[in-house]
């Protein structure tokens, strides 16, 4: 049951603060966000600095880098994601605690970048994970990585607590296993996960 | 029981450790009832860096590094107890002395005896 904004504001006035049980549970996951402590190419300077005191992550309750796959639950693929890296970033994201999200940051995570024409790049880290938000950029600023992260805040504010839209820990149905993709004779094998990314079509 | 001094004491403790164990069994619970749990091999896996894990961790040692740990054993309690030793020196009666001597022998015949067995030559 929402409350009605105006009113909202009104009793606030008075000295009346009201809320409901969703908001005050989006509210608390939205501020503790963990990230996981991992970096994979020079985006991961930015994301370094963004933690630090000038760009200050800390006033959004991101700052708790885990090194432990299993205490995070934001994972940002800072940087080129090659083909060695990508089943070890496969593995790490299942290793997450639920709800986990993704932010791929800059242009390589989000397409492979300008090494995209490489044979041993991955073009995108969407293929095999879900990501939440992709932040354009080489490498992006912090405060892109700051418009990112509170862009995922406002994800994580607007999920309710039953429906479609629910987060996925809530959800008894939702994919917890994302294959780990095995090093072929040219490619990764497979090449997509194709629960998480299809094919474009290209229109000419 | 309420004239005690220390009964408002207990109170706070007891309020102190509900603050801080109440929001853990809530957490607790709401996991409990709303979150269900969906472990599969790879979240269960052992090793958190991302490679899988190769091997057995129960591995053995060869008994040869007994001879390091001794030897280790050695120079480290002696630098430890001859420090204060040392500091103290001008201060200690004959009995100190006496003790201390004891000891360092003790010490110095582990050395003597690795000396002797050809330990500290490099091979």
């Amino acid at each position: 049951m929402a409350v009605d904004e105006g009113l909202k504001i009104e009793l606030g006035k008075q000295g009346v603060f009201v809320t409901t049980l969703q908001e005050l549970y989006n509210w608390g996951r939205r501020s503790s966000v963990w990230p996981m402590n991992f970096g994979l190419a020079c985006c991961a300077i930015e994301m370094i600095a963004t933690t630090m005191a000038r760009y200050d992550m800390a006033r959004f309750g991101a700052e708790v880098f885990r090194p432990s796959p299993r205490q995070a639950d934001m994972m940002i693929i800072s940087g080129t994601v090659t083909k060695k890296m990508a089943p070890q970033v496969v593995r790490l994201y299942n290793q997450m605690a639920e709800p986990r999200y993704v932010i791929a940051m800059g242009a390589c995570a989000i397409s492979g970048g300008p090494f995209k024409q490489g044979y041993n790049v991955l073009k995108g880290i969407d293929r095999y994970i879900p990501v939440d938000i992709h932040i354009p950029g080489c490498p992006p600023r912090p405060e892109a990585l700051l418009e990112a992260f509170m862009a995922l805040q406002k994800k994580i504010d607007a999920q309710h607590l039953t429906g479609e839209d629910r987060p996925r820990h809530l959800d008894a149905e939702a994919q917890g296993l994302f294959p780990v993709p095995g090093q072929g004779e040219h490619d990764l094998e497979p090449a997509a996960n194709k629960s998480v990314w299809t094919v474009p079509v290209v229109i000419r | 029981m309420t004239s005690t001094p220390y009964f408002s004491l207990a109170v706070l403790f007891v309020g102190a450790l509900g603050f801080g164990l109440a929001p853990l069994g809530l957490a607790w619970l709401w996991g409990k009832l709303y979150s269900p749990a969906k472990p599969n091999a790879l979240k269960n896996a052992i090793y958190e860096c991302g490679l899988e894990s190769k091997g057995d961790a129960w591995v053995e040692f060869r008994s040869a590094y007994y001879l390091y740990a001794i030897i280790f054993l050695i120079f480290d309690v002696e630098a430890v107890f001859l420090l204060p030793f040392a500091v103290a020196f001008t201060g200690l009666g004959l009995a100190a002395c006496l003790a201390m001597l004891v000891f360092v022998l003790l010490l110095i015949e582990g050395l003597a005896w690795a000396w002797a067995k050809g330990v500290l030559t490099w091979a």
